[in-house]
């Protein structure tokens, strides 16, 4: 049986010794792709778009990440979504870029504890030690592509797309307990 | 498990976040019109089928997106490398000599 998410009802999915698996509010998610003027989109963003793939930029409420040569996921309050999109659609036509609203799509799970890191490794083949905290990548969770941000020592999101959001969680559920009950 | 070197993202990382795409440096013809329905078939369905080094397209789906091209061997499974699409096909014999 597969649990039921809403992403608009956050709750706790799993909360054990090893670690702790919640769901979180419904946010404001927009995917970016551009090739040019990166500078101009920062700026109209409030922020320096970063670069390299898998870096991270934060202002003003807005995180961005890097996730491909010419990609870019941000998330932000979902009250700055309009906001944003305005201020974006100003450059058209003379800067081209994509943006489209996304915050539909995905729910993001926050898995935080002293196994968190290891709990990841049931889904994700990945050696997470190349994720340095304030970090993301896109990744592999077990048959879902996922983007995995890498908050601090031993706290990870995880966004995911909702029609993989039940599995996600009951893998992390069991997962959560399983690594609990062998500690025992 | 595979490990494979994504040229976008420059890390080394496990194949299953890649998928396989086929032969590599296989050029569209500019003129699809002018071909000869031999020449369309051999740009449709004819590959090389290398046994040993072979030049094939990757793509890090699971990962930043793109397609890329690699030499392979067909034999072994290594990787002699990995380059950006639209990058010059690599010296095989070079590539094959730093084997050495
Ligand atoms: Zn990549």
């Amino acid at each position: 049986m597969s649990i039921a998410i809403s992403s608009l009802t956050p709750s706790t999915i799993a909360e054990t010794s090893a670690a702790k698996v919640v769901s979180l509010p419904m946010q404001g998610r927009l995917s970016l792709r551009a090739r040019d003027g990166l500078d101009k989109l920062g700026a109209a963003l409030g922020l320096s778009l970063p670069q390299k793939i898998g870096q991270c930029a934060r202002a003003d409420g807005i995180e961005a990440v890097c996730l491909g040569p010419d990609e870019w996921t941000l998330l932000l309050p979902l009250d700055q979504v309009a906001t944003v999109t305005e201020a974006l659609a100003a450059l058209m036509p003379e800067l081209p870029h994509a943006l489209t609203d996304i915050s539909g799509r995905e729910v993001t799970f926050r898995i935080e504890g002293t196994r968190a890191a290891e709990l990841l490794t049931i889904g994700c083949a990945r050696d997470l030690s190349g994720v340095a905290p304030g970090e993301a990548r896109r990744t592999l969770f077990d048959v879902a592509t996922v983007v995995l941000w890498h908050d601090g020592e031993n706290a990870f999101r995880m966004d995911v797309w909702n029609s993989f959001a039940p599995f996600i969680a009951q893998t992390l559920e069991v997962g959560c307990k399983e690594l609990a009950a062998e500690a025992a | 498990m595979l490990l494979i070197h994504c040229p976008y993202c420059d890390e080394t990382l496990p194949e299953l976040e890649f998928t396989y795409a086929g032969e590599a440096h296989i050029d569209r013809p500019e003129n699809p019109s002018e071909q000869s329905d031999a020449e369309w078939e051999s740009f449709l369905f004819l590959r090389e089928n290398v046994k040993g080094p072979h030049f094939e397209r990757w793509r890090h789906f699971h990962g930043c997106g793109r397609y890329f091209n690699a030499v392979r061997n067909t034999i072994t499974d290594k990787f002699y490398i990995t380059y950006k699409a639209g990058e010059a096909r690599p010296d095989l014999s070079a590539l094959l000599e730093d084997e050495k």
